[in-house]
């Protein structure tokens, strides 16, 4: 007996008759977290977590119908018993555990299984099929420990105080600004553009506290801002607001740093491997601590990894779905340059 | 190792040569001398013979990781550099090994005659107690190129900022002879070890591109016009039985060209002579693409000699007898230039020939005509022109013919290397042959990072396979191809072969139906 269905519009839950992450409109839409590529406009009803909530409705539109649930909170929709789980992406990220008639199936979203002091860590769940993410589906991806990277960042920052630098981390409004945030906190006051501010109030009229913040105004006085700490999101790279930042020392904090082309490419002064989603090893435990009898692959490198689970004896098969989408992450990133 | 290891951090990161040189001040200002000495020598081609073949290094990497080959070489293909690839995948140290820059490469030199398991006790315990940059480190210092963009020229700019010593003096000194044993930091600075009074280059005298008609610049009795060869622009300095040449970029290339020094060598008199470094085959120039097979090796093959010999044609002549003459007049110098190859002849090594014309008109017809003998145009020169220093406007133009192109479609898509490994920036075009595609060129210049991001972005989404470092796409994208030159050739499927291919723009206006085809490509060649 199928539970789930990997149609055109999205993964569908036969017995439930209702969508988990879809991109293209449908009735009713479960969501695993606030980004965009799985958080996308048009559908008639919401479900999420209840820390989620604010930020769908600030990315999408205050009117939408949600519904919201907290982990581990059960709700049985059309016989199929849904509950969501810490996924350790961001803040309000969850994987989304299916059961019915004793078979069970959790669909991950994004997550991430090293702890980031921001969200509540992920957490293994048994089931009969798994639906994992690939982002970093490589062995050359392996992230640092927390207090190493914030270690190697706090003295980047603090060697650009040293030399007369105002000290500018790059990084995506939603999850990635609020982890760097958290891995600066106390070093100095943080600027955050306008971009990231609103999503900070979105988080935090969920009852969330943040890493206490300045807003970045688009027309800052220089003085305010030298030798400071900008957060900012990565379509600023190369804007006229960065250029006004007198004596900026630019880092990009993303996944994709790891490899030294990626980091040279984007002519930065420096570049952090700072990830919200699993790496090599993380995706291993996830799958081998899931126990499931069938593993689904999905965005990233799909190929790679099902091919090599299937060699570890781990029956695993590739799915094309349109998350991961690099071109919807251009899109908001433009966006929020301009707010 | 600590302050070697942030030098590379510096100086990878950033593409600013000042960046870069400011690194290396830095570092020449803090580190120890021998490191010193070893940053020199890694950086020009003085590094010690690898002590460890890469192949055992993958396969203890294999051995440690447990990883299928197959996957070792997706991750290659995403990484685009071996030594960086196993720098990732071994797992996180488990001690911390901290020694000089100094101690590695000594200890690394008295590997090399050590047995296979020696090595690989060695190479094991140092991988284990260092992070992955410097693990990365490690593997660069066993072998292989840094890869962070700093030529021997940047190198010396910054020796010459520390020290306020000529930087051309300077190049001479790293790249002449001298052993890190017997020499201090300072003594190679200074020069002790060599006679710079033998090698120093004079400044090259280069031409802007012709921006006017041809009759605006008067009679053409006082011009000289000359074939222009592409090439490697040299200079040929031969004083007191020494021999030296400086290309364009004043590196010192002397020894990767033997044909020439050991030709000029035997010359009579002194003199500093002008010219182009080409790859000349029974009296015909080829193509730059072969020259560059010649070009940064560190060993020449008998074979390569053979392929690919190499020939020089002298422009100009700067110094005679010891006597500085760039003042006189262009006439004057081109006839002791022509004293010396009467006196002294080699079949390799030619006057570059004076093309010479009635009326101005003449000359457009032969412009037109120089890629049949391999060149890219005319050069015009003023007879009565000093050999001026660097770029100056009026005496000296370049009159280029102007490039072919055609309209072609991409058919493979492959990442680069370096800065470039993480796009698809190389790739391969195709033009229509009957119902299907037939490959014209391969290029991989001329796009904006953002179009190649863009492009990257594409071929994701459009690849056919799904693993190794080639993708197959869908032939859909049209780009216009320029090229200097086009000849037939039984070794390209096509049967034609382009010269120097590279990206001219991105037609996102075109469509696939309207490239051009292979017989409306053979129609560019001349005379067919």
């Amino acid at each position: 007996m199928k539970i789930i269905k990997f149609t055109k519009k999205g993964i569908y839950c036969i017995p439930g008759k209702f969508y988990l992450d879809p991109w293209l409109p449908v009735d009713y839409a479960v969501i695993s977290h606030g980004h965009a590529d799985h958080a996308r406009w048009g559908m008639k009803h919401y479900l999420c977590h209840t820390h989620t909530k604010n930020i769908l409705k600030h990315r999408i539109s205050d009117d939408i119908s949600v519904e919201t649930l907290d982990y581990n909170e059960p709700k049985t929709i059309n016989g199929v018993k849904l509950s969501f789980h810490p996924a350790g992406h961001i803040i309000g990220s969850a994987q989304i555990r299916l059961e019915y008639k004793g078979k069970v199936v959790v669909f991950t979203g994004d997550y991430k299984v090293k702890h980031d002091n921001i969200t509540i860590p992920f957490e293994p769940i048994k089931c009969h099929e798994f639906i994992t993410e690939s982002t970093f589906g490589l062995p050359i991806y392996k992230w640092l420990p927390e207090e190493t990277l914030q270690q190697q960042i706090h003295n980047w920052i603090l060697q650009n105080k040293a030399n007369n630098r105002t000290s500018v981390l790059f990084g995506y409004s939603l999850g990635k600004a609020q982890r760097i945030m958290k891995l600066v906190e106390g070093l100095d006051e943080i600027l955050v553009h306008n971009a990231i501010y609103h999503i900070n109030n979105a988080i935090e009229s969920s009852g969330i506290v943040l890493p206490e913040t300045t807003r970045l105004d688009g027309h800052f006085n220089k003085a305010d801002v030298q030798n400071k700490i900008i957060i900012m999101p990565p379509g600023l790279l190369g804007s006229k607001m960065l250029k006004r930042v007198p004596n900026a020392a630019t880092a990009i904090c993303s996944g994709w740093m790891q490899v030294r082309g990626n980091r040279r490419w984007r002519g930065v002064d420096a570049g952090f491997a700072v990830s919200d989603h699993a790496d090599w090893d993380g995706l291993l435990q996830a799958v081998k601590a899931s126990e499931a009898e069938k593993v689904y692959v999905t965005h990233g490198s799909q190929a790679i990894f099902a091919k090599y689970l299937n060699e570890i004896g781990i029956e695993a098969a590739e799915v094309i779905t349109e998350y991961g989408d690099n071109e919807l992450e251009a899109a908001e990133a433009k966006k929020e340059a301009t707010v | 190792m600590k302050q070697f290891s942030e030098l590379i951090s510096a100086i990878e990161i950033t593409n600013k040569t000042n960046a870069k040189i400011a690194a290396l001040v830095n570092f020449f200002k803090v580190a120890d001398d021998k490191d010193k000495l070893w940053m020199i020598a890694l950086f020009t081609g003085k590094r010690p013979s690898r002590p460890v073949k890469s192949s055992l290094m993958k396969q203890w990497c294999a051995e440690i990781t447990e990883l299928p080959e197959w996957l070792f070489l997706e991750s290659y293909s995403t990484v685009g550099d071996l030594g960086e690839t196993l720098a990732l995948l071994l797992p996180p140290p488990t001690h911390h090994i901290e020694k000089s820059l100094n101690d590695w490469m000594q200890e690394l030199i008295q590997l090399k005659p050590k047995t296979d398991e020696e090595k690989k006790k060695y190479v094991l315990n140092a991988w284990s107690g260092l992070e992955a940059q410097e693990r990365l480190i490690f593997n660069k210092l066993i072998g292989g190129s840094f890869r962070i963009g700093v030529s021997k020229k940047t190198l010396v700019n910054a020796l010459a900022k520390l020290t306020n010593i000529d930087a051309n003096q300077l190049m001479h000194s790293i790249i002449g002879n001298w052993d890190i044993n017997s020499i201090t930091f300072d003594e190679l600075l200074s020069g002790s070890h060599i006679n710079y009074d033998n090698s120093k280059p004079y400044p090259f005298c280069l031409a802007y591109a012709l921006e006017k008609e041809l009759d605006e610049l008067g009679d053409v009795n006082d011009w000289q016009a000359e074939y222009k060869w592409d090439g490697i622009r040299g200079q040929i300095v031969k004083r007191n039985n020494e021999l030296y040449i400086w290309s364009r970029g004043e590196e010192l290339v002397t020894k990767q060209f033997p044909e020439l020094t050991e030709v000029f060598k035997t010359w009579q008199h002194d003199f500093v002579i002008d010219g182009e470094i080409l790859a000349i085959k029974d009296s015909s120039v080829l193509l730059f693409n072969d020259l560059q097979k010649r070009l940064n090796r560190k060993n020449i093959s008998k074979k390569l000699l053979e392929d690919v010999p190499v020939g020089f044609y002298a422009y100009d002549i700067l110094e005679f007898e010891n006597k500085d003459i760039r003042a006189e007049s262009l006439e004057e110098r081109r006839k002791k230039l022509e004293l010396i190859f009467k006196q002294n002849t080699a079949e390799n090594i030619q006057l570059s020939q004076i093309v010479t014309v009635e009326n101005w008109s003449e000359l457009h017809a032969i412009r037109e005509d120089s890629r049949s003998v391999n060149s890219e145009g005319l050069m015009l020169k003023h007879k009565h022109s000093p050999y001026h220093t660097g770029r100056k406007k009026g005496d000296w133009w370049k009159w280029k013919v102007d490039p072919l192109t055609i309209d072609a479609v991409m058919i493979y898509a492959q990442k680069g290397s370096g800065r470039r490994s993480s796009k698809y920036t190389d790739y391969t075009f195709a033009v229509k042959k009957d119902d299907g595609l037939v490959t014209v060129a391969k290029a991989y210049s001329g796009l904006t990072d953002a179009e190649i991001t863009e492009i990257s972005r594409w071929v994701n989404k459009n690849a056919i396979e799904k693993f190794g470092p080639v993708r197959t796409v869908k032939p859909e994208l049209v780009f216009e191809i320029a090229f200097e030159g086009i000849a037939l050739s039984n070794r390209h499927k096509s049967g034609v072969a382009l010269r120097f291919p590279r990206i001219k723009r991105w037609r996102q206006d075109k469509k696939v139906d309207e490239i051009d085809t292979i017989e409306s490509v053979k129609d560019l060649i001349v005379g067919f």
